[in-house]
């Protein structure tokens, strides 16, 4: 697996919002530049910290949603009701912003083009990413990974970046991307309609005969049930990377 | 030196005692999964806990056999590297002090091996003295799969990826190995009232 111990102690830098992306009513990109940002691997997250004027500061972890460059960090925030830092991120930042960060952290739930493939990437929610990091790392290299890209997302407006993603399955023989809604879904939308099973995974993922390693990020509920599928569709554990987060946070 | 953020502000009914959590942590009232894999499938007929000392002398306990062991039911504070802190969290286990009386001597440090092939590294001393358990009930229920059922280890007063899930054995020695994520860039030790979460804090 892609080793990548993080070397020395990771200070805080600082950072500041370029630019903002509205993906839908509850989720917001938030692309910084950051001078002393080295690059990172798809898969990895960073550390956030805010402070306010009176002292107070509140950390939070984020996956990192962008291609590993130099200077240049995006994540996309979902809204956690009721929290404390989501909200501002997604109400009230605005560009020229600045605030500190520190990573990237975390060198398990990684992938780089080197690593090879065919990968099966499976978000649910905000879960998707890490893998759209990993989508973009594959899309800016000449090597054809073939690539399975499964989401969950409860309704059309929430699946993340699906224009970009639509693209990249037209544009690549080796790219396919599905997407199944499962709270509501438009006329005339002929995706699957459910949570992810046992069916769509022998449908639409890769079979374990292939040995594909596999992502798996998303609510615990979620990982728990998707990763245990994969086990019981002959899927190697050590080949099935989790990730996981609860619906606190934010 | 810090940043003041434009427009950032306290949610105050948020923050926690300040003598109960530690620096950069939140509050959460839910319990939130961290695992690097799938959870590992085992079966109580085939669980064991192996224990060795310094010298290599071991103990194993089949599940029947732990569950005849002392129990302890213990209320703490657990928090998580991710930020997490969860307030008088009631756990049933046994002591490591129990699981060490009939061996020898164990050394400085204990390397912790889980279903799965999870590791982590601690300190002796960090165990002993009533200050670690493998637990096997939480909140009154046996622990569930994804929480590290059937048996975790326990440690409150380090960061939770100390307290490994599906916990199989406790190598005993004089040296310090370092386990996953340890190997991964976070802290060997990882004290959450130091904030020692990654490597170099």
């Amino acid at each position: 697996m892609a080793g990548a111990e993080i070397l020395g102690r990771l200070t805080w830098q600082l950072a500041e919002v370029v630019e903002v992306i509205d993906e839908n009513s509850r989720a917001r990109t938030i692309v910084l530049h950051c001078p002393e940002w080295r690059g990172h691997l798809a898969g990895q997250h960073i550390d956030i910290r805010l402070t306010a004027e009176d002292g107070y500061q509140a950390q939070r972890s984020y996956s990192i949603a962008n291609a590993p460059h130099a200077e240049r960090v995006a994540i996309t925030v979902e809204l956690v009701d009721e929290g404390e830092v989501s909200p501002f991120l997604i109400e009230e930042l605005r560009v020229g912003d600045r605030f500190e960060i520190r990573g990237p952290i975390g060198g398990y739930f990684v992938w780089e083009p080197a690593v090879g493939g065919p990968l099966q990437l499976i978000g649910g929610g905000s879960g998707v990413v890490p893998l759209i990091a990993m989508m973009r790392a594959r899309a800016e290299t000449d090597d054809h990974v073939q690539v399975r890209y499964l989401s969950s997302a409860r309704s059309f407006e929430d699946i993340l970046y699906r224009a970009e993603l639509k693209r990249l399955a037209e544009e690549n023989d080796g790219v396919s991307v599905v997407h199944t809604l499962t709270r509501s879904h438009p006329e005339g939308w002929d995706g699957p309609t459910r949570r992810v099973d046992r069916d769509m995974l022998e449908g639409h993922a890769w079979s374990a005969q292939l040995r594909p390693l596999c992502f798996v990020c998303g609510p615990t509920g979620f990982v728990e049930s998707v990763a245990s599928i994969l086990v019981d569709l002959g899927h190697e554990p050590r080949r099935i990377m989790t990730e996981r987060f609860g619906p606190s946070g934010g | 030196m810090t940043y003041v953020t434009r427009g950032f502000r306290r949610k105050r009914e948020e923050s926690g005692p300040p003598d109960r959590v530690p620096p950069g942590q939140y509050l959460t009232s839910d319990f939130p999964v961290l695992s690097a894999g799938p959870t590992p499938r085992v079966s109580l007929d085939e669980w064991s806990l192996t224990v060795s000392d310094r010298d290599g002398e071991t103990k194993s306990w089949s599940w029947s056999e732990f569950l005849e062991l002392p129990r302890e039911t213990v209320t703490v504070d657990i928090h998580c590297v991710t930020k997490w802190s969860k307030l008088d969290t009631v756990w049933e286990g046994v002591s490591i002090d129990t699981l060490l009386t009939d061996l020898g001597e164990p050394g400085s440090h204990v390397l912790v091996r889980s279903y799965g092939g999870y590791t982590t590294n601690l300190p002796t001393a960090d165990v002993t003295g009533g200050r670690a358990w493998v637990a096997f009930g939480y909140g009154g229920q046996a622990l569930a799969p994804e929480h590290g059922g059937p048996a975790r280890l326990l440690v409150p007063h380090l960061y939770f990826w100390k307290s490994a899930k599906w916990v199989n054995a406790l190598e005993f020695g004089d040296f310090d190995r370092r386990g996953f994520w340890e190997s991964y860039g976070y802290h060997n030790y990882g004290d959450p009232w130091l904030e020692q979460r990654y490597s170099g804090d």
